[in-house]
Order: C-alpha cells, then structure tokens, then sequence
C-alpha cells in the first residue's frame, strides 16, 4: 500500500510540448519541460530544445559565507556542469552570461545576505546549449518560488555563409554557421537582457536575428504559460 | 509586411496590464501587472460627466488593499512576482488582501508564524534554532513559561521546539520566542520525546492548517495521535506504536498528490485493517 502512495506522488512532473516541427527558415525545434522532478533541491527543472536537454537545481535563498555575501541583496551562483569532463572555461564563461542575467531579473534586494544558487547539468548537448540553459534556469527559479520581476528565455540564432537565418540551430549547422548568436529576452517587454555572439555578422544582419529572436520567444513564453497552468490546474 | 504589424500587436497584447478581478483563481506568471479596481473605473469610459460636483474634487476615496506575498507594489499596480493562483479575501473594510497561492518548499521567516525547530547550539543565553529559513532564530531562554534567571528551562541541543517569531524581517537575524504576548506557552515550548519530524512543502501545511479540513478529521479518526504541524513546512506526528505513526507520515506526505477519492479509499482500507 505504501508503494502505491509513492507511485501516485511521482506523477507530479508534467511534460508539455512546443510548438511546430522543423521547417525549412525560422522556427523552433520541439520542446518539453518537467518541473519539480527532484526532491532535494528547492526548485528544478529539466527543459529539453530537441535533442537538448539541461537539468536546473535551485537552493535558495539559503545561507551564505560571510565572506561571499552582499548587505542588501542576494548573492547569486551559477554552477554549470558539461556532460562529460570537468569544468573548463567554456563553462565558467557560460555561468556568468547566465548570472549576469538572472541577477536581472531576480528580485534579490528582497533577500539581503542569503545565496541563491542554481546548478545546471547538461544531459546531453546538440545545438543551441546555452539558450536551453537559460530556459532551464527560468524553469527552476519559478518552481523554486524565487521572487522574479519578468521571466526570461533563451534563443539562438545561426548565419550561415548565404545569410540565411537559421533560429535554435543543431550542432551540425552551428559548426557550419558563420556567426551563431544567443539572446536571452524578457517576457514584459521582450528586452534583451543578455546577448553572446561569435563569428562574423553585419550590423543589419544582428537587428534581424534580434528580431527573429523576439518573434520566436513568443512561442517559448506561451510555452511557460502552458507548462505552468497545467502545473497547477493539478492542485 | 504584414506579419512584423502582427507580431507587434501580439507583443503588446502579452504586456497589457489585466485588471485583477477577471484573474482570481487563474494562474498567474511573474512579471504581469495587475489594476486595482479603482484604476479601473478611472480608466473606463464615461461617466465623468454625470457624477455630482464633490466639494474635494482632487482626492478620490482611496480603498485600502493590501498586498500579500507574491505580490509587490508597482506605482500604483501590483506586479506578480511567483507564479501561482491569485487569491483575494475581501474583509469587513478596506480592498481587502491579495496574494498568489504558489507552491514552494522553501521557508522564508515571517512575523507571527508558528514554527518547529531544531535547537543547533547554546551559546549563552541564547539557543540558536534552526528553522529551514536562510539563518538560524535566536531564542532566548527567558522565553518559556516560568522561566527566571534562576529557573532555566531544560532544553538540550537537538531538541525540538515549537514557538513563534517576534522579528523576522530581511534585514535581521530572526527572532522567536515559546510564549504569547500574555506570558504563557499556549502549547508551545518543547516538544517531547519520541514522533517522527518530517518535511513537507510549505503549500501542503497551509492546506491542512486551513478550517474544516477534510484530512484531518479522517487522521483524527483512525488513530489517537498528536501532531504538530510548523509553517515552515514541518511536521512532528506521534502516535501508539512506531508503525502507526509511519504510517501517518507516509499518508500525509501522500495527501499532497491524491485526489479526495483516493484519498478516502485509502482511509477506508487502514480502517478496515
């Protein structure tokens, strides 16, 4: 009997999907997210872009050393863990785009000397890894109940030698990719928060990723509304 | 050229602030903003011109609302900052308050909460109690019942203790203390030997603390028991025999995720046995 209480408990992660298959120009690879899928940390959440997928963990606000914190807000971490190898600087790069936006968005003068620390695990990485770990991050800091001004996502964009536009780009057309770009927008206003780009791009050629960026975090916040209703309609 | 036209309007659709009556009981995501009800007769239309000339033209009659957790104050709108239900309780006067149900586990210290928690150290005067919150409650040991400088109270480190907080705010260290404001513990203090301290989140404890819940009643009914139930999340069961007392952790961890049918199936079958 004791089993069958700890077989209905585990249904409490949901799985939702995303939005249209594959196309040919501008759209988004399929998408899914589960949130509250661990049991030790405050907040998780995994979100997968394709064959991307990135598992959050949030702890907070929680204790913070006394030589780490900050007397009028909170101090935040970004661990990130690659799937196989140990932490290089790609990945200490990677976590501080990602603090950099969090602490945007988190209201953390509302926790003045405590840490909110966030941990992501790459389970497996085809394109598009640091937008998929923004979109985890969200997830994870809204399971968690940290106090938020917006939320925010993450899309990638590719240019390929013709100056097509590619958006949420698999490992193969980024490698091929004369410039890939990452923005991560908020959900007021669809202002850019955080923008990470490598190769080499023209100055209109960046106004139309962003604009292809912000056309496509739509589908990705009606996306976070669904997941989220359906979350709580379970209640 | 068409489409970047009806991208913009979807843009701006998604940021229009909703007036907080037509969203009570939805879900509600950070960053919405939300009107109150008298910004949304100023903004409605008419009706300007058939109200009576009041002799203090320029202040209007201010409701008072207050704005529960989850919520923050945003000019003159409220802005979501947890995801969750929006709720609203309307009182005797005034707006009445606003809050989002959210679901969380994790303890933020608040005035006048009851809570259990766990003695870490003493260091003087002071036992230092660990509350789930970011730093440990200080607890003075002149804050039990009949407690004097020459009486003090028998509290060991790892003891469990059910009190309140006098100061909980962001800015300092919090503070509770094991008697009400008429000097007496009105069960509070510590709480004895044996049970069982589990956790839960903190949305499932206001659940059952809330009035004529279901659950409780049936507990009630299949054993004698006591439990104490802290809102940070914490819950102390103690029963007859170990076995029951598991098994009551067990369904209350349960109750969370179980409809009310199986609930009761579940009830009616550790009845029977």
């Amino acid at each position: 009997m004791e089993e069958e209480m700890h077989t209905d408990a585990k249904i409490r992660a949901e799985i939702g999907t995303g939005c249209s298959p594959r196309g040919p120009g501008c759209s988004l690879r399929h998408f899914a997210c589960e949130q509250n899928l661990l049991s030790r940390p405050d907040g998780s959440a995994s979100f997968l872009q394709g064959d991307t997928s990135v598992l959050a963990g949030v702890y907070g606000p929680a204790e913070v050393k006394v030589s780490k914190e900050i007397f009028n807000k909170a101090t935040l971490e970004v661990i990130l863990r690659p799937k196989i190898g140990l932490p290089g600087v790609a990945e200490k790069s990677r976590e501080r785009l990602i603090r950099n936006t969090c602490e945007a968005v988190v209201l953390g003068t509302l926790h003045p000397r405590t840490s909110i620390t966030v941990v992501l695990q790459v389970v497996s990485n085809a394109g598009s890894l640091l937008a998929c770990c923004l979109n985890a991050a969200c997830m994870a800091l809204v399971d968690a109940g940290v106090p938020m001004r917006a939320l925010f996502c993450g899309v990638t964009c590719a240019l390929d030698s013709d100056g097509t536009l590619v958006l949420d780009p698999t490992s193969k057309q980024e490698k091929e990719a004369r410039a890939v770009l990452t923005f991560a927008l908020d959900s007021v206003e669809r202002k850019l928060l955080m923008s990470s780009t490598k190769g080499l791009y023209s100055d209109s050629e960046l106004q139309q990723c962003l604009a292809a960026a912000q056309a496509a975090s739509q589908h990705v916040f009606r996306f976070y509304r669904e997941s989220l209703q359906r979350r709580y309609s379970k209640s | 050229m068409a489409e970047p036209v009806s991208v913009a309007a979807e843009y701006l659709a998604g940021s229009r602030a909703r007036a907080a009556r037509t969203v009570l009981g939805q879900v509600v995501l950070p960053g919405e903003e939300l009107l109150l009800p008298e910004q949304e007769d100023a903004e409605g239309p008419g009706g300007a011109g058939e109200r009576p000339l009041s002799l203090n033209a320029g202040a209007r009659s201010r409701v008072r609302v207050v704005c529960g957790p989850g919520l923050r104050r945003c000019g003159d709108r409220l802005l979501v900052t947890k995801c969750g239900r929006l709720r609203h309780k309307e009182p005797g006067s005034g707006g009445g308050v606003y809050w989002v149900d959210s679901q969380q586990k994790r303890y933020v210290p608040v005035k006048g909460d009851h809570v259990i928690g766990i003695v870490t150290a003493k260091s003087g005067d002071i036992f230092k109690v660990d509350v789930g919150g970011s730093e440990p409650a200080s607890l003075s040991y002149l804050s039990f019942e009949g407690a004097t400088k020459r009486n003090r109270p028998n509290v060991q480190v790892g003891d469990l203790i059910y009190g309140q907080f006098v100061v909980a705010n962001k800015d300092m260290e919090p503070e509770m203390v094991c008697i009400d404001s008429c000097g007496r513990a009105n069960g509070m203090g510590v709480i004895g030997q044996d049970g069982l301290l589990f956790k839960v989140t903190l949305g499932l404890i206001r659940k059952l603390l809330a009035p004529d819940c279901e659950i409780i009643q049936e507990v009630g009914k299949l054993y004698p028991l006591e439990i104490v139930f802290g809102m940070n999340g914490r819950i102390w069961v103690k029963a007859k025999t170990i076995q029951q007392t598991l098994i009551l952790a067990n369904i209350l961890e349960a109750c969370e995720h179980m409809t009310s049918d199986q609930r009761k199936q579940i009830f009616s079958r550790l009845a029977e046995s």
